[in-house]
């Protein structure tokens, strides 16, 4: 009986010892990439004030303030390093301070939980991707509605050809690693085969070296499949220069001078849109736009024939080779739109129910 | 002599101001020559810009001092020499490898940045509670958020016949797509307008010294 006794007065005294104390704790910022730690406290005084120990010895104050149900995240931390923390309460009737320490090291987590909502809407629209492609190729035929501007691709191609004159493929100001850039290149590989079969020229000026490399693999691809090799003439797929409005120059120029009977402005423009645009209406050349830089989209709408909007520009490519399994994507991608639909509603009635978990799933990820 | 190449480049700056201006009226050989002139300067400068504030300190200075550290750096120089060999007929294929490492990681590292910042930025952006507010003027403009946002998204779905009541939405969308093309193109045309100020500005002050 004595053994036991004894046994639970030390268990008490360790658990004294080891307990954190109920006014002042460090804790692991769980689930994080092991940069932070929350310090609280909760101590009945006006003017506390928190400081962490630096490595020259000295003490780095990081809040002075009120002490009760004080919560404060130490940021910018390195991983499995300690940190040693006080907080001192002083004591104005005795001229000194009451100071609580606490010791605790920043750990890294595999998974970054605040992120789940972010990886549960990537896993189920890349799930719907895999499953219609799937689905699309085993043979079931999606439809997909009218694009106007995609239709007016071979209207702009047939007044081309009518006239003699070329046509003129601007793949926006952004590099290869801009997803619009590559999306105007898949178009521009389709325009680049109707080109080829009417014996229609077209020309490519390329702010970037990249682009440029890129723009005459897909024009030379699309001619060899229309099975006119010779046709292709490197020379007309040409880079202008790096500089923004020197680039915007230089196609003003040739708009003017070649007078090309058809425009295309496909990919990620900036300020350099309505001008553009402008000079290529004054040309009477029958002209096509599209990017997904929205306070740019107002200006081709206003000077351009056809205007892709955002997402048209990206649907592109299914939508013009009719491909099954490029249709089975994009509809993949409409069950993603779906998603982003039924979650807004989901989240606004929840906010309604004062159900604020929802939104804070959501907002976690950012 | 300060003095008088402070003087020139302010004819210079006048000279191909109105050159480019002069493209208002119709292609002439000022504009010719003021574009070529652009066009060729700008690319010169930038070739020696990105030579020196890329290759030199992020390249060259890292491996001429530090080789065996920076071991890694010589993956991008192999594959910018393989961009290089384009300009020899027989090994142009090789320049293939880059640009599809390129568009491959691109879409990849765009694909999580994209969905991070504007997929569920919007969505938690427009999960609110439109009544919340306490006067009628934000009511109405929390309920035409998430309408508008609603709407614009379903003018985007393209799999469906958007015939009958499914046409709604669709049609709800592009309206509320082009009243704020409507707005956006009034604010950036204000925006422009100061860059002409700004370049008559020069004219008349720096220049004819008209006003001050």
């Amino acid at each position: 009986m004595k053994k036991i006794l004894l046994v639970l007065l030390m268990g008490l005294l360790l658990s004294f010892l080891f307990a954190k104390s109920s006014f002042f704790w460090v804790e692991d910022v769980p689930w994080d990439d092991g940069k932070a730690l929350i310090i609280k406290a909760n101590v009945p005084a006006d003017t506390v004030y928190l400081q962490k120990a630096l490595e020259d010895g000295s003490w780095q104050t990081l809040y002075a303030g009120k002490g009760i149900n004080l919560e404060y995240t130490d940021s910018e931390l390195n991983p499995d390093l300690e940190y040693r923390y006080r907080l001192l309460v002083p004591r104005p009737t005795f001229g000194d301070s009451i100071s609580f320490k606490a010791i605790a090291k920043p750990i890294e987590q595999w998974f970054y939980l605040h992120k789940l909502s972010y990886l549960l809407i990537l896993l189920a629209v890349s799930f719907a991707i895999v499953y219609y492609v799937q689905k699309a190729r085993k043979g079931k035929d999606y439809y997909i509605r009218r694009i106007n501007g995609l239709d007016s691709i071979d209207e702009s191609i047939g007044r081309a050809t009518e006239k003699g004159k070329p046509i003129l493929f601007v793949p926006g100001i952004g590099d290869l690693d801009d997803i619009q850039t590559i999306s105007s290149l898949t178009i521009l590989s389709h325009l680049a085969h109707k080109a080829a079969e009417y014996d229609t020229e077209i020309i490519v000026p390329c702010r970037f070296s990249m682009v440029l490399s890129a723009s005459r693999e897909v024009v030379k691809e699309a001619y060899i499949k229309a099975g006119k090799p010779d046709a292709y003439n490197q020379d007309r797929i040409f880079y202008l220069t790096d500089d923004q409005f020197g680039y915007v120059a230089g196609i003003d120029g040739i708009m003017v001078r070649e007078q090309p009977a058809a425009n295309f402005f496909l990919g990620s423009f900036y300020a350099e849109s309505l001008i553009l645009a402008e000079t290529g209406f004054s040309t009477g050349a029958i002209q096509t736009a599209g990017t997904a830089q929205a306070s740019q989209l107002p200006f081709f709408v206003v000077s351009c024939d056809y205007t892709l909007i955002g997402e048209e520009l990206f649907a592109a490519s299914a939508y013009l080779s009719r491909d099954p399994q490029q249709l089975g994507s994009l509809k993949g991608h409409d069950f993603g739109k779906l998603l982003v639909i039924l979650l807004i509603v989901a989240g606004v009635i929840a906010e309604m129910s004062n159900w604020h978990w929802f939104k804070a799933f959501f907002e976690g990820a950012q | 002599m300060s003095g008088f190449m402070a003087t020139f480049g302010l004819w210079l700056s006048v000279f191909f101001t109105l050159s480019i201006f002069s493209f208002l009226y119709k292609d002439n050989p000022f504009y010719k020559l003021s574009e070529q002139i652009f066009v060729g300067l700008s690319a010169a400068y930038w070739l020696v810009y990105l030579y020196y504030s890329v290759m030199v300190p992020n390249l060259f200075n890292k491996l001429f001092t530090d080789f065996k550290g920076n071991l890694i750096l010589l993956i991008p120089t192999v594959l910018g020499l393989m961009m290089l060999l384009r300009l020899i007929p027989k090994t142009q294929w090789l320049s293939r490898y880059p640009i599809a490492i390129m568009i491959g990681t691109s879409a990849g590292i765009n694909m999580v940045r994209y969905a991070k910042t504007d997929l569920l930025g919007q969505i938690s952006a427009t999960m609110i509670n439109p009544f919340a507010a306490d006067n009628v003027v934000t009511v109405i403009g929390n309920i035409l958020l998430i309408v508008g946002t609603i709407c614009g998204v379903y003018f985007f779905y393209f799999s469906k016949k958007q015939e009958g009541i499914r046409a709604v939405p669709s049609k709800l969308g592009i309206w509320f797509l082009m009243i704020s093309f409507g707005a956006s193109f009034g604010y950036t045309v204000m925006a422009r307008i100061s860059l002409l100020i700004g370049r008559l500005e020069f004219l008349l002050k720096d220049w004819l010294h008209i006003i001050k």
